[in-house]
């Protein structure tokens, strides 16, 4: 045994590869696998019979329908937005850069039920932005008579989510353009390409690992937030309730197992979005290689 | 205005110093127990606050050691978790009977709880009554005007909040005190909360959206805090409109049994309890927007609270706590129904 160990061993430039692996399967095995271990096993009480008609229950499925949907197209606008917003501070130099580089990590340091509370009393029909769109306001003209509701609607619940992903985005795809030569571009121009052609060939091939990167984180904290979203919400079963939602509505029922089962069921869903983009990026490199 | 800073300040920690020390099993021994943690819910801060105040001085004056009473407020169905998950309470002050309920069902209560006081170990009590605009727009009088078109109400839900629980509640014993059938109220529940365009997780929520939003024409609330938005938020911006019938709200109290024993504060809980029925604590009760269950204490507020016939949850119509909970807002039970997609 012993020599059959040794003899697979080879010379690593950096040493402790036992050590480090150890603690790395440790060390994520109690931060991640246990609760998330304890939680499976809490739904499992119900089998997966139960787990099942708790995800096909027609308030649940549309719970989840509105928190993956709202998070996805969240994760999209911010993917444009974030993106645009990089590439500004990158590439220009303006004065007060370095406030609005700073302004983009507050969303992470707001508590949530303060941008929830906040962003409900902008865009409600008596807020500053809210009244805009509202159907005396001048923007709301355009959607109709009534204008567009945007508090207390699914649309209020992609706002807030908007909100607190837009970091993501914006901080995986910074260091990335600023790493990103010029040059190339440069050169790419010179060569004949159109701005567009550069952009698509050149540019965003560089920084597509990046951006999925950002996408992904963006969409998974957008998945799993309750804060902001609670207040500006509405929370009407069927309508602008989203799952995180439900699993508090079982807490307070005291039924522990209901809960775990939508959260094990929300889990799911994620980790198969999550793997599908880590697919993706992966595919997108072998074809680049 | 520096000196009163720092004094301040060294008070602060003088009192840090002085908790720390009490909290010395050797020191508490000597002087009996002085500390106890009141488990509540949300609208009760003001009134604790006084009672706790009025307690300690009783206390004192009694010969008793100066006393730290820490209370806890947050909604009650998640207080009462906490108290099951293990937060050491000595005392339970929440919204409902069935939140307590789901304590004694944790072994931490005796079952019989709500007989160890008087009144339902209910102090005071209160009622679901309506706030509307400034002026009644809608002219909303009656649980009948709720369920007009174009009427659009606010109420938390129901399966997270305990007010909620009576605004439901307390719709249902209008139907059926008119002479409806069950059916007939299910059907009056789907139409009420086809109304409602914002259903909060909480009642202070609720609140909020109604007065800060301007969402809604009519809030339904606790009578205790219609008249707290009323004082606090927009005296002349709203008015308190008093249906003809209504349900009997009575918070409850209890002692949690398995916490006072291993912490030998049982006496000490029960007075405290025990105070909340003198007449004194029944008058802060009122001046907190609470009705007295003192008949004298009540005469001398009569003019505050509005008569109101009100139903009581031991009504044949819901048969007690544990029967409505399962039965209305169980999952699946009837208040689930009512957004079942048809």
């Amino acid at each position: 045994m012993l020599m059959a160990i040794g003899g697979r061993r080879h010379p690593r430039v950096i040493p402790g590869f036992g050590v480090t692996i150890g603690f790395t399967l440790a060390y994520l095995g109690l931060i991640v696998l246990v609760p998330l271990g304890a939680l499976v096993a809490k739904a499992a009480e119900l089998g997966p019979g139960g787990i099942w008609a708790v995800a096909t229950d027609a308030r649940v499925f549309a719970a989840l329908r509105l928190s993956f949907g709202a998070s996805l197209a969240a994760a999209a606008i911010n993917a444009v937005f974030g993106l645009l917003l990089a590439w500004v501070l990158v590439r220009y130099r303006f004065p007060g850069r370095r406030l609005v580089d700073a302004l983009i990590d507050l969303p992470f340091a707001l508590p949530t039920a303060v941008a929830g509370i906040t962003l409900a009393t902008l865009y409600a029909g008596n807020g500053w932005v809210g009244g805009l769109f509202a159907g005396d306001g001048w923007l709301g003209a355009l959607f109709g008579p009534d204008g567009l509701k945007i508090a207390y609607t699914p649309l209020g619940v992609v706002v807030a989510l908007v909100f607190v992903g837009l970091p993501f985005v914006v901080r995986t795809v910074q260091p990335v353009l600023a790493d990103f030569d010029a040059e190339s571009e440069e050169a790419a121009a010179s060569l004949g390409a159109s701005r567009f052609a550069t952009f698509r060939r050149v540019v965003l091939p560089a920084i597509l690992p990046a951006l999925t990167t950002g996408f992904a984180m963006a969409l998974a904290r957008a998945v799993g937030e309750y804060g902001s979203v609670i207040f500006i919400a509405g929370n009407i079963p069927m309508v602008s309730e989203i799952a995180p939602l439900l699993i508090v509505t079982r807490l307070e029922e005291y039924n522990y197992a209901g809960a775990s089962a939508v959260a094990t069921v929300m889990l799911a869903v994620a980790f198969v979005l999550l793997f599908a983009i880590n697919l993706l990026q992966r595919l997108d490199r072998a074809q680049a290689s | 205005m520096i000196a009163n800073g720092i004094s301040r300040r060294r008070f602060g920690g003088f009192v840090l110093g002085a908790a720390t020390l009490l909290a010395v099993p050797g020191a508490r021994a000597a002087a009996g127990p002085t500390v106890i943690q009141n488990v509540s819910y949300d609208p009760t801060r003001e009134f604790y606050r006084a009672y706790n105040a009025l307690f300690a001085e009783r206390h004192a004056a009694g010969g008793g050691a100066a006393l730290d009473i820490r209370m806890s407020h947050g909604g009650s169905g998640k207080q009462a978790r906490s108290v099951i998950d293990g937060l050491e309470a000595d005392v339970v002050t929440l919204a409902l009977a069935s939140d307590i309920d789901a304590i004694a069902d944790h072994g931490l209560i005796a079952e019989d709880w709500q007989s160890r006081l008087p009144d339902n170990s209910a102090p005071y009590t209160s009622t679901i009554v309506f706030l509307v605009r400034k002026g009644n727009p809608k002219g909303i009088a009656s649980w009948d005007d709720l369920t007009r078109d174009g009427v659009e109400v606010v109420t938390p839900n129901p399966k997270t909040s305990g007010g909620a629980r009576w605004n439901y509640l307390a719709a249902w014993a209008h139907v059926v005190a008119g002479g409806g059938g069950a059916a007939d109220a299910r059907a009056f529940l789907a139409r009420l909360f086809g109304n409602v365009p914002v259903l909060d997780t909480g009642a202070r929520g609720a609140t909020t959206t109604f007065v800060q939003r301007g969402i809604g024409d009519v809030l339904l609330a606790w009578e205790n805090e219609a008249f707290l938005a009323l004082k606090e938020l927009g005296p002349g911006d709203f008015e308190i409109v008093v249906p003809a019938l209504s349900i009997l709200a009575e918070p409850p109290v209890a002692v949690v049994d398995k916490v006072v024993e291993a912490r030998g504060t049982r006496a000490l809980a029960e007075a405290y309890l025990r105070g909340l029925y003198t007449p004194e604590a029944q008058a802060l009760a009122a001046e907190n927007y609470y009705r007295p269950r003192l008949p004298e204490v009540a005469a001398r507020y009569a003019d505050a609270f509005p008569d109101v016939k009100r139903v009581t949850i031991d009504d044949p119509m819901f048969g007690g706590w544990r029967k409505t909970q399962a039965e209305h807002f169980g999952e699946g039970g009837v208040f689930d129904q009512i957004y079942r997609p048809r």
